[in-house]
């Protein structure tokens, strides 16, 4: 008979300071990057990374919780495949994936949209504070020049 | 060292069924490294959630490939009927298994056919299409649709097929089989064939493994992942073995293929001998509230669908994972050191689609 077996997904949830230990640990028993991919509930980014062992066929997740705004490690260093998952999760929801080892600049599909997939609550609450930060900085640049005059 | 310079691939060139660039960067005809682009045809399927609820969204989830829709459906209500624990009738496992094996028979074939096409042979890839007719034909009969199925719903399938009809897809099959093994012979005897696919577009297994390489693509370098031995469907009732190759070249990919049509005779041989009365459907109530990945075999290797529902009507996410996607490093991989000459046939050794990638 074949080889028929019935496997369970793992999920494992882990800090985002323990993702590229954890990684280069999954690599090393052997398993392969199946997928990466990221979502968006109750305000924080969740991060996913499935591995796949192709021998027992189980799936073995790690799940990352992240802020919106939060830097992220690439994991391209230690696993190059990982480079158009990471470059989509940048391109739909802006995910501030660090050293990405080839950055598409959110052009791997080519959406005109900014993060396409983020909530437009979360786009709004960006833009606000980006307006404030920018009215803070004219405001401060025009008192700069008073004083210089002054 | 010869002076290198870049060449650009596509998105239009004639072996390319869809979209997809290649910067090359080539020395003295030989390719040192390529950098792929694609995102010519995305169509945003997966944001689709927000206006359509999980029911209609198995439309949707047909319409992500012109040549699996039927596989992409089944990923989709099996990852809903996973998260809702809703338990699929039996006849409704075996049908969805038999219309499975149809798809990746009728999508081997077409890609058997731009092979042939790629490789000059133009007789051969009428002969192969023309086959593949037949088999367009037996799913037109069962389903109503030759690209669309639309048969999946969630906690069952809506078409039925009686014993008159299981029994002409048998003679039907036979049929198919005999002609399949007639164009066998010039894909994997004739020298002209083995001279442009022996030796070509080289990958090891371990590179294989490193790249995340699925599918026939992966098969063929020697990993022995085939998705369907995890179990879905009808499958654990199915005598099956992976299709495994060691070669690591494109004749390798194209022998794995073409025993792999074979296989899926097998397959739907055994499913129709094994196939139990009963009902086609469960009544589903209530709303997704969970998540699930779920893996499933499609012609050009392992799917994945990442579906979150929290139970609203409409899906929170829904990722798809696409096998193209993930053979993405290894075709790069593989054009490494190939002649220019090469690459059509190294891009479609991939069995590349590439609409479903960017779904």
């Amino acid at each position: 008979m074949s080889k028929v077996i019935c496997p369970p997904n793992v999920l494992e949830e882990i800090r985002l300071d323990e993702l590229l230990k954890r990684v280069i640990e999954l690599k090393h028993e052997g398993l392969r990057l199946a997928q990466a991919c990221a979502a968006y509930a109750q305000g924080k980014l969740e991060l996913s990374y499935s591995f796949a062992n192709d021998e027992t066929y189980e799936l073995t997740t790690l799940r990352v919780i992240a802020d919106v705004d939060e830097e992220v490690p690439s994991i391209t260093e230690i696993i190059p495949a990982a480079v158009f998952y990471e470059n989509e999760m940048k391109e739909m929801f802006d995910v501030k994936i660090q050293q990405l080892s080839l950055d598409y600049d959110k052009k791997l599909y080519r959406i005109e949209e900014d993060a396409p997939l983020l909530p437009e609550s979360v786009k709004e609450e960006r833009r606000a504070a980006a307006a404030a930060a920018g009215d803070a900085a004219q405001a401060a640049e025009e008192e700069k020049k008073e004083e210089a005059q002054d | 060292m010869g002076k290198r310079s870049v060449v650009p691939f596509g998105p239009q060139h004639p072996v390319l069924p869809e979209p997809v660039h290649l910067d090359l960067v080539i020395e003295d005809e030989k390719i040192v490294e390529a950098v792929p682009s694609i995102g010519f045809v995305h169509r945003g399927l997966e944001s689709l959630i927000a206006k359509k609820d999980y029911n209609e969204m198995v439309y949707v989830a047909e319409r992500t490939c012109g040549i699996c829709s039927f596989m992409h459906g089944m990923a989709y209500v099996e990852s809903i009927e996973s998260i809702m624990n809703v338990e699929v009738p039996d006849r409704a496992k075996f049908l969805r298994t038999i219309w499975a094996e149809m798809s990746r028979i009728h999508s081997h074939l077409l890609w058997l056919g731009l092979l042939a096409d790629a490789f000059g042979y133009e007789s051969l890839f009428y002969q192969c299409w023309r086959i593949r007719e037949n088999v367009l034909d037996l799913i037109e009969l069962s389903t109503g649709g030759r690209v669309i199925f639309s048969v999946n719903k969630v906690g069952g399938v809506i078409k039925d097929m009686d014993s008159d009809m299981l029994a002409h897809f048998l003679r039907e099959l036979d049929k198919i089989e005999e002609e399949i093994r007639e164009i066998q012979k010039t894909f994997l005897l004739d020298y002209s064939v083995e001279t442009r696919l022996k030796g070509v577009g080289y990958l090891s297994k371990q590179q294989a493994h490193d790249l995340g390489c699925v599918g026939p693509f992966g098969r063929a370098s020697g990993l022995p992942s085939d998705t369907r031995t995890r179990g879905y469907e009808a499958y654990p009732q199915i005598d099956f073995e992976p299709i495994v190759s060691e070669i690591g070249d494109s004749y390798a990919r194209c022998e794995c293929r073409i025993l792999e049509l074979y296989q899926s005779i097998d397959i739907i041989r055994q499913a129709i001998a094994k196939i139990p009365d009963g009902e086609l459907s469960v009544q589903v109530k209530g709303n997704p509230d969970g998540e699930v990945f779920t893996r499933v075999e499609q012609p050009r290797g392992e799917a994945i669908y990442y579906v979150k529902g929290e139970g609203k009507a409409n899906l929170n996410r829904l990722r798809i994972r696409t096998p193209t996607f993930a053979n993405l490093p290894g075709l790069c991989e593989t054009l490494k050191g190939a002649d220019y000459a090469d690459v059509p046939i190294l891009i479609l050794t991939i069995d590349p689609c590439i609409s479903c990638t960017e779904r």
